[in-house]
């Protein structure tokens, strides 16, 4: 056998009871196997100190801003959060500037990855669509591909024009997956708050859920008649679940995503109007909430992401109209959604499916199923680590969060990327 | 008189007792606005900014008046010509404004909370001269006082607010306080002028003026802007008019002595037909002359809370 570098001692699994112990070697894992107190290996030890042990989380849908935004957050501090949410792998979005629409820009957000965080969490960039997001041309796809791009997305500037995306969809369908924001760009126009109750109390243009489900009930049908896989982004309400179930028991290539903030937030937290739960698509209804965390139960919504959306504060610090959309959410997503395990709304397992293998399974990145062989990519979770959410508690530059002044109960202790620590809260640990 | 409130940012923040204060002041008031020399040094030495982010005449020029029958002295902030339209951002102004020590600030901003931002940044007083589509509660407040005025008590009036309800912080405020008041409230407005979900607001809802305005004491027109058309919200204004403007044949299906209300400035023959706007049950010029009692007597309360609590 061959001999370990790390061993990880006495940790907790999410799927399993006991306690485990896990070994790496040359960056992999060599073996999961019952703890035993009584080893004692060559290799460096980690006290797990009956800690959840949880494979490396991968976030599909995340703005680092770099080029072009560097005051809102850069790639250093974009893989800093994630890091010290428990990501290994990030997928960021096009809409930097310049777009991320040509290899140049590909390859320079993949040399500062390696140049600030070479150890990781990798980063793994999503390609334009169409060039500089405008929905009229296709972005040349397979050069963005061989450039290191994983998926395709016009993310934030929906593709108004029908013909156009559906060949967008159809190009993209030999060279990956098309990562789609659901929104109509008439009907959901300059807004951030749904439509009904409250929009209408608070005197706000409401962004009806039909500008959504009208996009999904578009992407489904081209979806099924081209015969090419079309990834759903940020799904925020019953309808568009209903759609998507619909299309998944015939069988149609549709996969999809939700959010933290819509699982744990409705659209209440827009009174006295709070610029930090401005988000896009807005905060829904309770009704839409509960589709969602069934959805997710049953897989009808495949994966968990952050949509991490960093801010500068000046950028929240506006009336409400007038703020930008979006939600910082590296730093928080795992130990947010752990109140929805603890109250019974969600399973350990649930998350680690949603979260971890999922994600790295619809768009082909490393993944870590704790087999031998499988990259050492892992976490270490207190659930009963209480911490406040204060701006300088978050990695990210984006401080722009509703949780903040919240106290969460759950946190990443520690994240390794490769069998190495990329993140530790006891220094002892050495990251 | 007890004031607990620092800010006026919407009705809904009043109870009845703080509504019955404010109407009791601004009948008070009202009498200086009769005599020959119509000044009082209530509020000598106080300043007022007026801020104005969006084009104003009568609410700015009703506050403005206001202030100085107070003796407080009052400074115009527009944003045209201001920093704001030099790029500052609403908190940089603010907090320049706040820097200056001002007794209140009176806002007016095309976002709907707007006054809430500005007013959580200050420690002086904030008056909401109209947030967006949210609220302007000084309009609901002089709505009310022109209404009691006629009637003593709204209780079991019903008063039909007309035309676009969606877009208007006027319907949103005077709805709430007339129903706080005691009064029915009914909305009418075509389906594209109405919130979509239009119950949220409290009262029931009409898409047809005929059977809305059957049997009602008063209607209170709103303003069309015309951009709506643009909007595609409306085929045109003349098709408007032809289902919505109050007329004096509509006007016959109210009450007998139905009062006819506009927060101005009115469009003749949009909104209103031109004859109803200056008949004898028109008071529209009443809730001019009662803004400028009831925007004294919110002046007056709010700056010298302040005072009356340093002494205590």
């Amino acid at each position: 056998m061959t001999t370990p570098e790390l061993a990880v001692r006495n940790v907790r699994l999410a799927d399993r009871d006991g306690a485990w112990d896990l070994f790496v070697a040359a960056g992999r894992v060599l073996e999961l196997c019952a703890h035993d107190p009584a080893a004692a290996p060559e290799a460096r030890t980690l006290d797990g100190r009956g800690l959840l042990l949880l494979p490396g989380l991968t976030d599909a849908h995340a703005h680092l801003r770099e080029p072009g935004q560097e005051w809102k957050e850069d790639i250093a501090s974009g893989l800093a959060a994630a890091a010290a949410g428990g990501f290994v792998n990030v997928m960021c979005m096009a809409n930097t500037s310049p777009v991320n629409d040509n290899a140049s820009i590909t390859k320079h957000m993949l040399r500062r990855a390696e140049a600030v965080w070479p150890k990781g969490p990798r980063l793994f960039p999503i390609g334009a669509l169409t060039i500089g997001l405008a929905g009229r041309e296709l972005a040349p796809m397979a050069e963005l591909r061989q450039a290191g791009c994983v998926a395709f997305s016009n993310d934030g500037e929906p593709v108004a024009d029908t013909e156009i995306f559906r060949r967008a969809l159809e190009y993209a369908a030999d060279l990956g997956p098309v990562i789609d924001h659901c929104e109509d760009p008439y009907m959901a126009k300059g807004s951030g708050a749904n439509e009904g109750a409250l929009s209408a109390r608070l005197g706000l243009r409401g962004q009806p859920d039909v500008a959504e489900a009208l996009q999904v009930a578009r992407d489904i049908l081209l979806a099924e008649y081209l015969g090419a896989p079309v990834h759903l982004a940020h799904v925020s309400c019953r309808r568009s679940v209903e759609l998507i179930a619909d299309a998944k028991r015939r069988g149609a290539s549709v996969t999809a995503e939700t959010c933290p903030h819509y699982l744990l937030m409705t659209e209440d937290a827009l009174f006295g109007y709070d610029t930090m739960a401005k988000v896009n698509p807005p905060l829904r209804t309770d009704d839409d909430r509960l589709a969602l965390l069934e959805a997710l139960r049953t897989g009808v919504i495949d994966i968990l992401a952050t949509d991490h959306a960093p801010h500068a504060a000046h950028e929240k610090e506006t009336p409400f109209e007038e703020a930008k959309n979006g939600i910082s959410g590296l730093d928080t997503a795992l130990a947010s959604l752990w109140s929805l395990v603890r109250q019974g709304s969600l399973t350990a397992s649930d998350i680690v499916e949603r979260l971890a293998w999922r994600p790295a399974a619809i768009f082909n990145l490393p993944v870590n199923r704790f087999a031998p062989g499988d990259p050492a990519d892992f976490l270490l979770f207190d659930p009963e680590e209480s911490w406040v959410v204060t701006p300088e508690a978050l990695r990210s530059k984006g401080k722009n969060t509703p949780l903040l002044g919240q106290s969460l109960t759950g946190r990443v202790m520690l994240t390794a990327v490769n069998g190495q620590i990329v993140h530790a809260l006891d220094p002892a640990a050495g990251a | 008189m007890n004031w607990p409130h620092k800010d006026l940012l919407d009705v809904s923040q009043l109870s009845r007792e703080d509504v019955e204060v404010v109407m009791r002041t601004a009948a008070s008031f009202r009498e200086i606005n009769a005599r020959p020399v119509k000044k009082v040094p209530t509020l000598k030495g106080k300043s007022v900014v007026l801020f104005f982010a969006e084009p104003s005449t009568r609410t700015k020029t009703s506050f403005d008046i206001a202030a100085k029958r107070l003796s407080a002295d009052t400074f115009a902030l527009a944003k045209t010509g201001s920093s704001l339209q030099k790029g500052e951002t609403l908190k940089d102004t603010v907090l320049t404004l706040q820097a200056m020590n001002p007794d209140a600030i009176v806002i007016r901003h095309s976002a709907s909370g707007a006054a809430e931002f500005i007013a959580r940044r200050v420690s002086c007083a904030v008056i909401n001269a109209g947030d967006g589509w949210h609220a302007h509660p000084t309009q609901a407040l002089l709505d009310a006082r022109t209404l009691l005025d006629v009637w003593h008590s709204l209780a079991g009036k019903t008063i039909l607010i007309l035309g676009d309800v969606a877009h208007s912080r006027v319907a949103r405020s005077s709805c709430r306080l007339l129903t706080m008041l005691g009064a029915s409230v009914r909305l009418c407005a075509p389906r594209t002028l109405l919130p979509k979900d239009a119950s949220a607001l409290y009262a029931p809802v009409y898409h047809e003026l005929e059977p809305a305005i059957e049997g009602v004491d008063a209607v209170m027109c709103l303003r069309l802007q015309l951009e709506r058309q643009e909007a595609g919200l409306l085929p045109d204004l003349r098709e408007y008019a032809r289902r919505y403007c109050l007329t004096a044949k509509r006007l016959k299906r109210a009450a007998p002595d139905v009062r006819v209300l506009h927060p101005g400035p009115i469009n003749r023959g949009v909104e209103i037909a031109s004859d109803l706007a200056d008949a004898g049950n028109s008071l529209i010029l009443d809730q001019v002359a009662s803004g400028v009692a009831v925007r004294m007597a919110l002046l007056y309360l709010l700056i010298t809370r302040k005072d009356k609590g340093e002494i205590a």
